[in-house]
């Protein structure tokens, strides 16, 4: 099969570009850690508020673990526990959430922030707040009528 | 000897077919395009809905409707118009079989319906459990899906019966490009087929108390990602073949299209899980295995963009333009159809471009859920793919009808393309910008407290609203287009154009009809990216969910 020779280079430039790519990618997520929220832990979404660390959402200063704080949610419909919480400016925080009900988003709205809370599954993101200031956390899933509603708030504080 | 005749008209009984699709196709942009209109206004702030209608209603109409039972009516039509043109008049017998599907994805469509108005089933047209919606709908969407299957059937015994009676010969280009897209929807909604009839009608039954969450929406979305390539197929077949006749060049390369549809049905099936970057449960690896095999179909796109500038440069050429870009301007600009999937065509590039950021693995983070993915897919498919539909209609529905499209129509048709165009900069332009801030989608109107983030997000939000009236005028304008073709337009002869192959290309290898060959490989390919990710997910699952109808 002939391959017209502006098309092999066109190939070969955008095949290359790709490879280069997708290597950026690769070694952003392979060798520096920078992977998207992908817990494997589970829990009975029935047994929520029974279950450690959910049964005392909130934030919760850790030691001898790579990361300060640990901030623990639990969502249901329509509304997030805690509704608003306070975390010191620079601390590096592993946020723990999960679900009692149905699907729904967990996005602190200008960070990077963003994962999926799904009955069954614990979702984790470990995240440094270096910039002071009020974020709004938003559900991006649609999980029923009041989804719009639901929200909650991080306050970085100096 | 070939028993069949091949006519440049298709026959009057298959175009019968064909249009009763497009009517569906056509009665569900003007109910998709209402509900679109009102979600944006809303989401403005400035309108509430009346009579106690819910937003989340108004949406999952939006998205069945536009999203499913337009794009699937349309394709299903247009595929059977150009196998009955390319490869000769449908038997009897699949003509029947084409209208068994029809029917019965109407009846599915007419079920599914119904349950979305009773506000039985606003679980939009994703319908992720645990939201669990009422059974008849579950059983519209799987009659929508086999009626699909046995459309699809009649291709596939079209396509047969034509190798059968011209043995060794490579099947017309546009006959394979339908059959492709048959295949990879075929090999697609096998999974969505699963997750509802397996998990979701027995759970909405009562017959079972649970659903496996994360199984479900992988099989969801094993389905969702080939969704939005078979909307883009039938693009590119008028693209590869049929654009070339209208504007009066040559198809650069048959061997070259085919390969690259070939390349469409293998990469774009084991790449479900860049919709699921973000969930628990799945082990980063097998996100990043598919990752890049998501990222393989710009291979395909590629060549195709390649092909298709290659074609128009070739045709400006031969016409004697000269220089850089001289070719450009000797495109026939005031022809409706070649004009409007131009527009489409344009509108990819951007399209193209924001796919490859949301399928980026951690880049995902920043627009996963957000306005941004609402933006995207309203370049794609509402303007890439819904134009180069349009384009199609403007002489396919007069060409099944009898009728021709005038001069008037004709130039309405490049102003509702233009109207589309400004709209959906407006809008879709808004969306990526809101997304970008954080603003979620599929979301109603809010404040969310009185959050300063969230206020910076509604003055997008009003763009939006008059870039979805702009875009609601466009879609009046084309409906009234299509009425006229398809009623009142005056009789005469309006060509089906299919596109020649250029004299410098050569013979097309028999190969890319070696079905097994190509169908063990993308089963492979699935097999490989799937297997082990899926047996986690069975070995490790947490209890199952009980249905919620927080609706």
């Amino acid at each position: 099969m002939h391959i017209h020779k502006f098309e092999k280079i066109w190939l070969i430039f955008g095949i290359t570009t790709l490879l280069v790519f997708l290597s950026v990618i690769g070694v952003s997520a392979f060798y520096l850690g920078n992977q998207p929220p992908s817990c494997l832990a589970t829990i009975n979404p029935e047994k929520v508020d029974t279950t450690a660390p959910f049964d005392k959402p909130g934030l919760k200063k850790v030691e001898g673990k790579e990361w300060d704080y640990e901030l623990v949610f639990v969502a249901s419909a329509f509304a997030y526990n805690p509704g608003q919480v306070e975390v010191p400016k620079g601390a590096k925080v592993k946020v723990i959430a999960t679900t009692k009900d149905v699907i729904h988003g967990f996005e602190v709205a200008g960070t990077n922030i963003n994962m999926m809370l799904e009955p069954g599954f614990i979702s984790e993101y470990v995240t440094t707040f270096d910039k002071a200031g009020e974020y709004l956390i938003v559900c991006n899933e649609y999980c029923g009528v009041g989804h719009h509603m639901m929200s909650s708030k991080i306050e970085v504080v100096e | 000897m070939s028993t069949k005749s091949i006519n440049t008209i298709v026959d009057r009984r298959d175009g019968k077919l064909a249009m009763a699709h497009f009517y569906v196709a056509f009665i569900a942009l003007a109910i998709g395009g209402l509900a679109g209109l009102l979600q944006t206004l809303v989401r403005s702030g400035k309108y509430e809905l009346p009579w106690g209608i819910g937003y989340y209603q108004v949406l999952t109409v939006h998205g069945v409707v536009l999203g499913l039972v337009l794009t699937t009516f349309f394709i299903m039509g247009f595929q059977l118009a150009a196998v009955s043109r390319t490869s000769g008049a449908l038997t009897d017998k699949q003509r029947m079989t084409g209208w068994i599907g029809f029917w019965l994805m109407t009846i599915g469509t007419v079920m599914a319906a119904v349950m979305i108005l009773l506000n039985e089933a606003s679980v939009l047209y994703t319908f992720y459990a645990p939201l669990q919606a009422h059974a008849l709908y579950y059983v519209g969407l799987t009659l929508v899906i086999v009626g699909s299957w046995i459309d699809g059937a009649a291709l596939i015994m079209a396509y047969a019966s034509w190798r059968k009676a011209n043995p060794g010969k490579p099947s017309p280009l546009l006959t394979f490009m339908a059959i492709v897209n048959t295949l990879l929807w075929i090999v697609a909604t096998i999974g969505v087929a699963a997750t509802v009839l397996f998990q979701l009608l027995p759970w909405s039954l009562g017959l079972v108390e649970r659903v496996d969450v994360l199984v479900s929406r992988t099989l969801f979305w094993y389905f969702g990602h080939p969704l939005v390539y078979f909307w883009l197929l039938p693009a590119y077949m008028a693209w590869y073949a049929i654009v070339p006749k209208i504007i009066g060049g040559k198809i650069f390369s048959d061997s070259l299209a085919r390969m690259s549809f070939i390349l469409f049905l293998l990469f774009s099936i084991p790449v479900g899980f860049h919709h699921q970057l973000m969930e628990p449960g799945i082990d980063p690896a097998w996100k990043f295995l598919q990752v890049i095999l998501t990222f393989l179909v710009i291979i395909p796109s590629l060549m195709t963009a390649f092909s298709l500038f290659a074609t128009f440069e070739m045709f400006g050429r031969s016409k004697g333009a000269t220089g850089l870009f001289g070719w450009v301007k000797k495109l026939p600009w005031g022809d409706a159809r070649f004009a409007v999937p131009f527009i489409g065509m344009l509108a990819f590039i951007p399209a193209g471009a924001g796919g490859v950021i949301n399928a980026s693995h951690q880049l995902n983070q920043v627009v996963h859920n957000t306005i941004w993915v609402t933006g995207h897919f309203h370049l794609t498919l509402a303007t890439s793919v819904i134009l180069t539909f349009f384009g199609i209609s403007y002489w396919l529905v007069p060409h099944l009808t009898g009728r021709v499209l005038t001069k008037a129509m004709n130039k309405l048709a490049i102003i509702q393309a233009v109207i589309w165009a400004i709209g959906m900069t407006f809008m879709s332009g808004a969306m990526h910008a809101a997304g970008l801030l954080g603003a979620p989608r599929r979301s109603s109107f809010s404040t969310y407290g009185g959050s300063e983030q969230a206020a910076e997000w509604i003055p997008y939000q009003v763009a939006q609203a008059v870039g979805g009236s702009i875009l609601f005028l466009g879609i009046i304008l084309m409906l009234y287009i299509f009425i006229n073709l398809a009623f009142f337009a005056p009789k005469g002869e309006q060509e089906f154009p299919v596109g020649e192959v250029a004299d410098a290309a050569e013979k097309t290898p028999m190969v890319f009809e070696n079905w097994k060959l190509w169908i063990g490989i993308t089963v492979l390919l699935i097999l490989f990216a799937y297997t082990i990710p899926f047996i986690d997910m069975i070995q490790n699952a947490p209890i199952g969910s009980k249905g919620y109808k927080f609706f």
